[in-house]
């Protein structure tokens, strides 16, 4: 299993796009709203940025990535391939599992000491920390059950579309470069209900050391225990 | 004896919707033996092997790779066999290298890499991207693949489809090598001569159904005994009429300068005869011309109306 997962991993960092998705965007972000203050928001830009900047990472990799990689494992039998080796198949997603925890953590650690350089100053309390780290996982859970439930029942070129325009539609309405509460009442409403808006703010509460929305927490739990669950209902091996 | 088998298939039968495409198919592989499963596109041929691979479950009848199961004791029947694909199976982004490191982590005493790729040809291409690897080098990769394992039990999807043909001669001559080791080898092939030169044992599949399970020599000459027949080279115009009258037996075209005769070598003196009062060349006469084609062609056009 630490074969593939190295395997795994080595092929995410290998591709560019990939990159570009994980680190270049979000991080390109952060810099930017940082430096250009252009964002209808109070108080220092990059203390409002982190969160949504840290949650749009963890999709790029746990959905984006993830999904992309594994839609094309599948067209070029790479997955069933692997289905005649000694690798059951709880290692072999355990292993993209681990792959994905292990690029998250190298996105949290440069996003993080980017936005420390950049100047932010987070107000944590250890009960908001276990919290963030708790969002961090169930989000964690979600983006990757949504984006291995597309990789195993859709064309790989299909799922490829999807999830790039996902990433663009999350990145607007989820509270990343601007709050939820410029959207229409109605789409705010439906965003909170989407796992990338519920784990901006469990971060944005738990950095400014505010009390946590239940609400959002709810959110997290139930797509990160139902994702998974659908993935493992709907996903074709080859 | 029965501890020499390795793959037992009992009346597979598998159907896709309610189209039956295996169907009541019995087959055993021993150790150090070659079964060539041959048949023409769409036969039934991948879709056995898939069963046998535990790709596919069975929708009747019973396979044994090793006297286990190859779904319900997969991990004991995965760790033994090798399987090689018709197509894909690696990472696209990857090396050669990389993609047989990885295998050989998935086995308890993989071969060495350096080596194996040496022996299939592969050291030049084996930093390079999977993607960019000609058909015949991905193929090669995939026997690699099937390998680097050390297994007991093969499984060689249409293995030398899209070699070149020194490479096909180099995989032939490592699958009998395999053999000789004492490796029990399923293969799929519709090509004739890669049967007859290098199986022990030819199962000629065609519709899903078994037509005939033999050695080529032995499928060979029950057909000969059967249907005896005679193959004539002229470079002249054969009246066939004339010819047939005069021999006692039907003649066909077969192809141009070529005639087949449905007699024995006792018709030979006649044939030679007609030819020579006529001033006609005959350039070649040969008695029961019967190939492994000959008896693939009969048997899978027995389904046809």
């Amino acid at each position: 299993m630490r074969a593939q997962s190295a395997m795994e991993l080595r092929l995410l960092l290998r591709n560019g796009e990939n990159l570009l998705v994980t680190l270049g965007i979000p991080v390109g972000l952060l810099v930017f709203f940082s430096v250009v203050d252009v964002l209808p928001v109070r108080g220092r830009p990059v203390d409002f940025l982190v969160p949504g900047v840290l949650t749009l990472a963890l999709m790029g990799a746990g959905m984006v990535s993830l999904a992309i990689a594994t839609g094309f494992e599948r067209f070029y039998l790479v997955l069933k391939r692997l289905g005649a080796t000694p690798l059951r198949r709880t290692e072999l997603v355990a292993a993209k599992i681990a792959a994905v925890l292990t690029v998250q953590a190298v996105q949290v650690t440069i996003v993080v000491a980017v936005a420390w350089l950049l100047g932010w100053r987070p107000t944590l309390s250890p009960s908001g920390v276990l919290l963030a780290g708790c969002a961090l996982l169930l989000a964690t859970a979600a983006f990757c059950g949504v984006g291995l439930a597309l990789a195993g029942r859709l064309r790989a070129v299909a799922t490829l579309a999807l999830v790039n325009a996902l990433f663009v539609v999350l990145l607007l309405i989820s509270g990343v470069v601007f709050p939820l509460a410029a959207l229409p009442a109605t789409l705010a409403r439906l965003a909170a209900l989407l796992p990338p808006a519920a784990l901006t703010e469990v971060l944005r509460a738990a950095f400014a050391g505010t009390a946590l929305g239940v609400d959002a927490l709810v959110v997290l739990a139930l797509w990160g225990a139902a994702a998974p669950l659908i993935a493992a209902l709907v996903f074709r091996w080859e | 004896m029965a501890n020499d088998t390795a793959v037992a298939v009992e009346e597979l039968t598998k159907r896709y919707g309610g189209r039956t495409v295996v169907d009541a198919v019995s087959l055993r592989v021993d150790a150090g033996a070659v079964v060539a499963l041959l048949g023409p596109n769409g036969a039934g041929k991948t879709t056995t092997v898939e069963c046998i691979a535990g790709f596919r479950t069975p929708d009747a009848g019973t396979v044994q790779v090793l006297g286990a199961d190859p779904r319900a004791d997969r991990d004991e029947v995965m760790a033994r066999m090798g399987v090689m694909l018709q197509e894909g199976g690696t990472y696209q982004a990857a090396t050669p290298r990389e993609m047989l490191r990885l295998y050989a982590a998935l086995y308890p005493h993989p071969l060495d890499i350096d080596a194996l790729l040496e022996r299939l040809g592969l050291t030049e291409p084996a930093r390079r991207r999977i993607r960019t690897l000609s058909g015949g080098q991905k193929q090669r990769l995939n026997l690699a693949l099937a390998l680097v394992g050390r297994p007991s039990v093969l499984l060689l999807d249409e293995p030398t489809s899209g070699m070149d043909p020194q490479a096909r001669l180099d995989a032939w001559d490592l699958v009998r090598e395999l053999r000789d080791d004492g490796l029990a080898i399923l293969l799929t092939t519709h090509f004739m001569d890669e049967a007859e030169r290098l199986a022990d044992v030819v199962a000629v599949i065609d519709g899903g159904r078994l037509r005939a399970v033999d050695s080529p020599a032995a499928l060979v000459a029950a057909d000969a005994r059967t249907g005896s027949h005679l193959l004539v080279t002229s470079v002249e115009n054969v009246d066939i009429a004339g010819l047939a009258a005069a021999v006692g037996a039907a003649v066909t075209p077969d192809g141009d300068g070529r005639w087949l005769l449905e007699a024995g070598p006792e018709a030979i003196p006649r044939v030679t005869a007609w030819f020579a009062e006529r001033s006609l060349t005959l350039t070649g006469i040969s008695v029961n011309p019967t190939s492994l084609e000959d008896v693939f062609l009969r048997l899978t056009r027995q389904g046809e109306p």
